[in-house]
């Protein structure tokens, strides 16, 4: 159990800044996502507190301790790799055991250990066997089983997923949960999938270009995203973009472009009063639009034209043409549409994003 | 039939040098020295084999000793080459150092160069320091040549190992030691066994510096010893001759086979996570 604080962490590889002024607080039982997509620093990030990668600048701390100069073996983590890193010559037994007897546990302890960690993820059968006798699955789940004998003060995940096929996925983020739940160990958790990110943090940390872009919990990431970035990058499908130019008439705000007239409602109009004649970016996630009804007012609506209908069953998304604008609706499955139809949609008012043309800050 | 017939005919051109050996060495001198075009000689089988070439070899030349020597230099090289190699391709595959790339390339190159212009200034060390007409003689030069090929060998096998199976241990507990000796060495045998294979073949069949290292005949090895003393003047002991290559060859032979699939899976795969 342990509380994790980076400050002010920086990563040069030569001239390429990779991690810049990262600055996070995990607490203990924590489980904390870092997302973003390639290259943007989370896994490095990673790799500087497990002691993998050398910190260029700022400290790293466990418990208060600064650790930067401690080997990986003395910061007291585990660490389950994407590939999973089994040791091929090693019995699924002797791959979980393999941490304790570095550190000299008696024989006793370590079988005692190791059951108890396959008893809880299942793979008490599998004991004997070497890692290529195992699927995806049972690999992913002795890669667990090594990291949780060792009762680290923290978990550290790469991307531990990914090499698995998509029903696996859900299933297994689903049991990491659940063992997070049942062990409360603090954890750091890297990911590329906005899904995971979603579904497994308690907070999630996007990132970008080696910049940390928000910290926050799932759904403030969601419905209060800080900027353009953040935006698109959580929910799926993605946040619908559309450069707009605010106009001021009869007290009334729109938002304005050849495709788009909307009439800003009035919290966010007050607020973006003051940007009035500027070009601004509005964002409106897919789930925000329905086909617009007789009940809803004409400054709420906009027409559209059908490209493409995507049918999930449980939704439709409509892929669309919106004046010069690509657009993404997601609508209730009972609407009947059909390619080329133009059709009008109303937006949620109350879940409208603005941020600056220039900056892609939110406003 | 598409994959038999060019087979059998690969498999007829490789094995005939071997049959031709054994066919010689087993027929007596009175077929070998008949001209070639002499009635009822047939140069593919005798009806009349005989053990005598093969009795001759070991008891009345030293070939048994040639063995023994053969043995102890193609072995005792070959150890030495092996764990500087796997050493040194380790380091140069996994730590990062100043002039790592250099060192490595340094290392190549002196691979390059030909034994028969390197064995002019190893003379002269091998004297120098009194080694000359022993088996040391061999046994430190070999690796000028068995150290660098050990060593690319296991730098690409190296190369191949993930790096995340090292980085695990070390999260687990071990030192950078720990994780070699116990981890990446035990994962990268089938790389050491085929690099084992490959020094001990050419330390075996190595000629040059055998035959100018090495003067008295109870020092010689086998592809000297059987060149040397089995052509007295220019007669050629065709019988002794070929029963000392084929005895020769064996002990390679016995290597690869008994190593076969660890040596193919070292140049042909890849450890897989």
């Amino acid at each position: 159990m342990a509380q994790v604080v980076l400050k002010d962490i920086n990563k040069l590889y030569g001239s390429v800044h990779a991690v810049k002024d990262v600055n996070l607080r995990i607490d203990d039982r924590e489980f904390v996502v870092l997302v973003g997509p390639s290259g943007c620093g989370k896994t490095t990030t990673l790799r500087m507190i497990a002691g993998l990668e050398a910190i260029s600048s700022g400290d790293v701390s466990i418990d208060g301790q600064v650790v930067n100069d401690l080997a990986p073996m003395d910061r007291d983590i585990a660490m389950v790799f994407q590939n999973y890193a089994l040791y091929p010559h090693m019995s699924v037994f002797d791959n979980m055991a393999f941490g304790l007897k570095m550190r000299k546990f008696d024989r006793r302890e370590i079988a005692t250990r190791v059951k108890e960690a396959a008893d809880i993820l299942g793979i008490g059968e599998l004991l004997k066997r070497k890692p290529r006798q195992l699927s995806g699955g049972q690999r992913q789940r002795v890669a667990l089983g090594r990291a949780i004998v060792r009762h680290p003060r923290v978990f550290l995940f790469d991307e531990p997923l990914s090499n698995l096929d998509a029903k696996l996925r859900v299933q297994m983020r689903v049991e990491l949960r659940k063992l997070h739940q049942r062990l409360g160990t603090t954890a750091v958790y890297v990911t590329h999938d906005q899904v995971e990110a979603m579904t497994l943090g308690d907070r999630v940390v996007v990132m970008k270009d080696g910049i940390v872009q928000q910290i926050g919990e799932p759904l403030e990431l969601y419905n209060r995203p800080v900027n353009k970035f953040v935006a698109g990058f959580i929910g799926s499908p993605a946040m619908n973009f559309a450069t707009v130019t605010m106009a001021d008439g009869n007290g009334r705000l729109t938002a304005k472009n050849g495709g788009l007239e909307i009439e800003v409602p009035a919290p966010h109009a007050d607020r973006l009063r003051a940007h009035t004649g500027h070009r601004l970016t509005i964002g409106i996630r897919p789930e925000d639009l329905r086909v617009a009804g007789d009940a809803d007012p004409a400054g709420l609506t906009f027409s559209a034209k059908v490209e493409v209908v995507e049918q999930l069953g449980s939704e439709v998304l409509l892929d669309l043409r919106v004046g010069n604008d690509a657009m993404v609706a997601a609508v209730d499955p009972v609407v009947r549409v059909k390619t080329q139809d133009t059709l009008r949609l109303a937006v949620n008012p109350g879940r409208l994003h603005f941020f600056d043309a220039e900056s892609e800050k939110a406003v | 039939m598409f994959f038999y017939l060019p087979m059998a005919f690969f498999l007829l051109f490789l094995l005939f040098p071997f049959y031709w050996m054994v066919i010689t060495s087993i027929r007596p001198d009175s077929e070998l020295y008949r001209p070639w075009n002499a009635i009822n000689y047939n140069p593919f089988w005798t009806t009349r084999p005989t053990w005598e070439h093969v009795r001759g070899l070991l008891l009345e030349t030293l070939f048994t000793t040639w063995m023994w020597n053969t043995m102890f230099i193609a072995l005792m090289s070959t150890a030495i080459s092996l764990v500087c190699g796997v050493f040194a391709g380790y380091a140069l595959s996994r730590l990062s150092f100043p002039f790592a790339g250099g060192l490595g390339t340094g290392i190549f190159i002196t691979y390059l160069v030909p034994q028969t212009l390197l064995f002019i200034p190893l003379a002269e060390i091998i004297r120098n320091y009194n080694l000359g007409d022993t088996p040391w003689a061999l046994i430190l030069t070999y690796p000028t040549f068995l150290i660098p090929f050990c060593t690319w060998l296991m730098m690409g096998y190296f190369k191949a190992v993930p790096k995340e199976l090292e980085e695990c241990a070390r999260i687990d507990g071990a030192s950078r030691w720990q994780a070699m000796l116990y981890i990446i060495i035990p994962v990268a045998i089938p790389g050491i066994l085929s690099a084992g294979i490959f020094a001990f073949t050419l330390s075996w069949n190595e000629f040059i510096y055998a035959l100018v290292f090495l003067s008295s005949p109870d020092q010689k090895t086998v592809p000297v010893g059987v060149t040397s003393d089995l052509i007295r003047g220019d007669v050629f002991f065709w019988g002794q001759l070929m029963a000392g290559a084929l005895l020769g060859s064996i002990p390679v032979a016995i290597a690869y086979s008994f190593f076969v699939e660890h040596y193919v899976a070292g140049l042909t795969g890849s450890v897989k996570g």
